[in-house]
């Protein structure tokens, strides 16, 4: 399946983290945030204004920056998977 | 630390936002804030909770995700739980969130052997249709399980009878292979976390547990890549573990997703913002205007009282007119023109973050903070500033990189704050739109009020620039920011919090300057040499080097003696201009227009004063908290020069042009 990354995934669409690249600072952060391979992220909101998006993750709304979320690569998935 | 009247230690974890604090205050019955936002709590707090006899000392420990990470709360916490102090540890879990409180949990487990879960905010788990099977869970850590609602007082009673439960929990997380073994290799005197620690850790290297890393890098598994082991290992089971004992539907994040869309929406996210602030400063302003007058027609009163009395006590008149006319007045004056904005003002604010509206102002402004090579949260820092600069500067404390956070500090001045507000109305008023009738002039000076914001707004954007490309130099760090759910208030605590925490705590700092303030801008206006006053010396010290600005001697004085409260600086220059010995109240607006016309006052100058006045060293209760949260003495005074030097270039640039004309 195509490998995309989390910063190309539009509000409404569902997907699954693959690989989080970048360095372990931003990594610590994501896994804080329960970020790892084999997490359900799906996309909830996008600013208007901004490169900034929200995504649902573990019941949680998390706001990512696009430069961020550029670090994440997911394989889009269906929404009720 | 004497411990020993305690029957137990009891340390309080969980992740940021669960309601920790308002838990431990239910507890303890000590009064910490809680707001619907991250990162509140930096130091542990701690307090005692009696019950039937016993006593125990709570440990509120700051909100952490892990105990892995580098934030400064999870050191703190790290630190504590390393110190051994508590015996007993209660996790704290949005009970609606569970499976992101739940890595923490198990984390904890590896550390005590006593574990309490706490499922918090239970009352809310209802409301979105979360079901949680707390038997099963309670059977799968091996340890205690009590919901709780803080807001409800509910269950408190039940965790509190938990504090004497024998409980030994089991560490219910399973590692690769290589790290089990490389653990069991390690003996049994350190708590399985401190030897996760050790191998996950480049740094500590100690002899004896050579032979465990050396196996691990024989497997490769280098201390960086065990720590991602091991923390995906934590990540899997909380899942496992969420997926066996949750139930839920969708309906939580349905209701917060329909409000989301409209305040983050793309055609009424910016009219809700500027909504929301005009009416919290409409409400402001208007709102102050009666208290502040019923507060200074009490200090005029009991001014006159004082003076009364120091009159019997036969003092000499001028320690008496010094301590009246000079301290008290100048007190007075600071508390009255202070107290009541903030005491509006702060309500409203917390009120805002308790619903959890906060957030997503950060989330729409994030764009433009980035720009600047800032993030989004410095708008709430900002929105904090029209309140107190002071209170902005510690909510600086939101802001996770080191970096931002300086810059968020350094330029929290440039937004005009409820001191200032007063002063630019009146210049305005007498300046601006004098002359214009009625009806029109209150619309047309807060028009030019919000030209003057909004240029505060574009300084803070240039200046923030101006830093992040020079002396704060960096990448703009990560950023992710929690969009918590929106929640009800309880508006009685609301209150009571925003007053007792930021109203008086400002008022605090803001007396403590005031007195001796007060004196010397009374020794300087009535002592004299050769029959002048010295106040005369130094504005006119001051009076050329002004100028150059669009100013003059007695408005740098101003601003100068008015460092420990701006409220102070129009009525002190007014005090320099008629020659009177003590800070003196205008008439009407007429009449104050009249003093500054035959000193030498146009628009030019007022507009020049007016830009000073938003561009200026901050007050001395702001600098005493930059100093605080910055712990340095050359930020502080950073932070006093950059905005001067910022607001002496646009007045000196202000008056060049305008003199052509």
């Amino acid at each position: 399946m195509e490998q995309l990354k989390l910063s190309d995934i539009k509000v409404g669409e569902s997907c699954v983290a693959e690989v989080i690249l970048s360095d372990s600072d931003i990594r610590h952060r994501f896994m804080d945030l329960g970020i790892i391979k084999g997490t359900k992220i799906k996309c909830l909101l996008m600013s208007s204004y901004n490169s900034i998006k929200a995504y649902s993750v573990r019941g949680k709304v998390i706001a990512i920056r696009k430069s961020d979320a550029e670090k994440i690569l997911v394989r889009r998935c269906a929404s009720d998977e | 630390m004497n411990n020993e009247k305690y029957d137990r230690v009891i340390a309080l974890a969980g992740n940021p936002n669960v309601g920790k604090s308002s838990l431990f205050n239910e507890l303890t019955g000590l009064r910490q804030h809680t707001g619907n936002w991250t990162g509140k709590t930096v130091d542990t707090a701690f307090g005692e909770c009696k019950r039937e006899g016993k006593c125990y000392k709570i440990i509120d420990l700051p909100g952490t995700y892990s105990l892995f990470s580098h934030s400064p709360e999870e050191e703190v916490t790290r630190r504590y739980i390393m110190s051994g102090e508590a015996e007993l540890c209660c996790v704290v879990c949005d009970a609606s969130s569970l499976e992101a409180g739940l890595p923490l949990v198990l984390q904890m487990s590896e550390v005590y052997d006593k574990l309490i879960v706490v499922l918090n905010l239970w009352d809310e788990t209802e409301k979105y249709s979360v079901a949680i099977d707390v038997e099963r869970l309670s059977e799968i850590l091996s340890c205690p399980v009590v919901t709780t609602s803080a807001k409800r007082k509910e269950g408190i009673d039940e965790l509190i009878s938990r504090f004497e439960e024998d409980i030994h929990t089991r560490a219910s997380v399973r590692y690769d292979e290589d790290i089990e073994y490389a653990l069991s290799l390690m003996g049994d005197d350190l708590s399985r976390f401190e030897k996760i620690r050790i191998i996950c850790s480049k740094s500590i290297e100690k002899e004896r547990f050579i032979h465990a890393k050396e196996y691990l890098y024989a497997a490769g598994l280098y201390p960086e890549k065990c720590a991602e082991t091991v923390s995906g290992a934590v990540i899997s089971r909380a899942q496992e573990i969420a997926s066996e004992c949750v139930t839920k539907s969708e309906k939580q994040i349905d209701r917060n997703h329909r409000i989301d869309k409209i305040v983050t929406g793309k055609y009424t996210a910016v009219p809700i913002m500027l909504l929301l602030l005009t009416a919290v400063l409409f409400l402001t302003v208007i709102g102050a205007n009666y208290p502040s007058r019923w507060l200074s027609s009490f200090f005029i009163y009991a001014e006159g009282r004082l003076n009364e009395l120091l009159i019997l006590l036969n003092l000499p008149v001028f320690i008496r007119e010094m301590i009246v006319c000079g301290m008290f007045r100048v007190c007075g004056w600071v508390i009255s023109v202070m107290l009541a904005p903030m005491a509006i003002f702060f309500p409203l604010f917390t009120l805002l973050e308790d619903i959890g509206i906060l957030p997503r102002i950060a989330f729409n402004m994030d764009g433009c903070f980035r720009c600047s090579g800032s993030c989004g949260k410095q708008s709430l820092t900002m929105c904090m500033g029209f309140g107190c600069n002071a209170v902005g500067v510690c909510g600086c404390r939101i802001i996770d990189s080191p970096r931002d956070r300086m810059i968020a500090i350094l330029t929290n001045v440039f937004v005009p704050c409820n001191g200032r507000f007063p002063m630019l109305l009146t210049l305005i008023s007498a300046f601006l739109v004098f002359g214009v009738s009625m009806g029109y002039s209150s619309l047309l000076s807060s028009l030019i009020l919000s030209l003057f914001i909004i240029f505060g707004i574009f300084i803070t954007f240039g200046v923030s620039l101006l830093l992040s490309k020079s002396i704060l130099r960096g990448i703009p760090s990560s950023f992710t920011l929690e969009l918590v759910p929106y929640r009800t208030p309880n508006i009685t605590k609301v209150l009571v919090r925003s007053f007792l925490d930021r109203t008086v705590f400002v008022l605090g700092r803001a007396v403590s300057v005031a007195l001796p303030a007060g004196m010397v801008i009374w020794l300087i206006a009535n002592l004299s040499v050769n029959d002048i006053s010295l106040l005369k010396y130094i504005s006119d010290f001051f009076d050329p080097f002004a100028r150059l600005f669009g100013l003059d001697g007695i408005i740098l004085l101003g601003f100068i003696l008015g460092l420990p409260a701006n409220e102070i600086v129009l009525p002190i220059m007014i005090m320099g201009y008629t020659g009177a010995g003590t800070l003196a109240e205008y008439e009407s607006i007429t009449q104050l227009r009249q003093l500054l016309v035959s000193c030498g006052w146009d628009d030019l100058r007022c507009i020049c004063v007016a830009v000073f006045c938003i561009c200026h060293f901050p007050c001395s209760t702001t600098l005493l908290s930059i100093k605080r949260e910055t712990g340095s003495l050359r930020w502080t005074l950073a932070a006093f020069i950059i905005p001067t030097l910022t607001g002496l270039l646009i007045c000196f640039i202000i008056n060049g042009i305008g003199s052509l004309f």
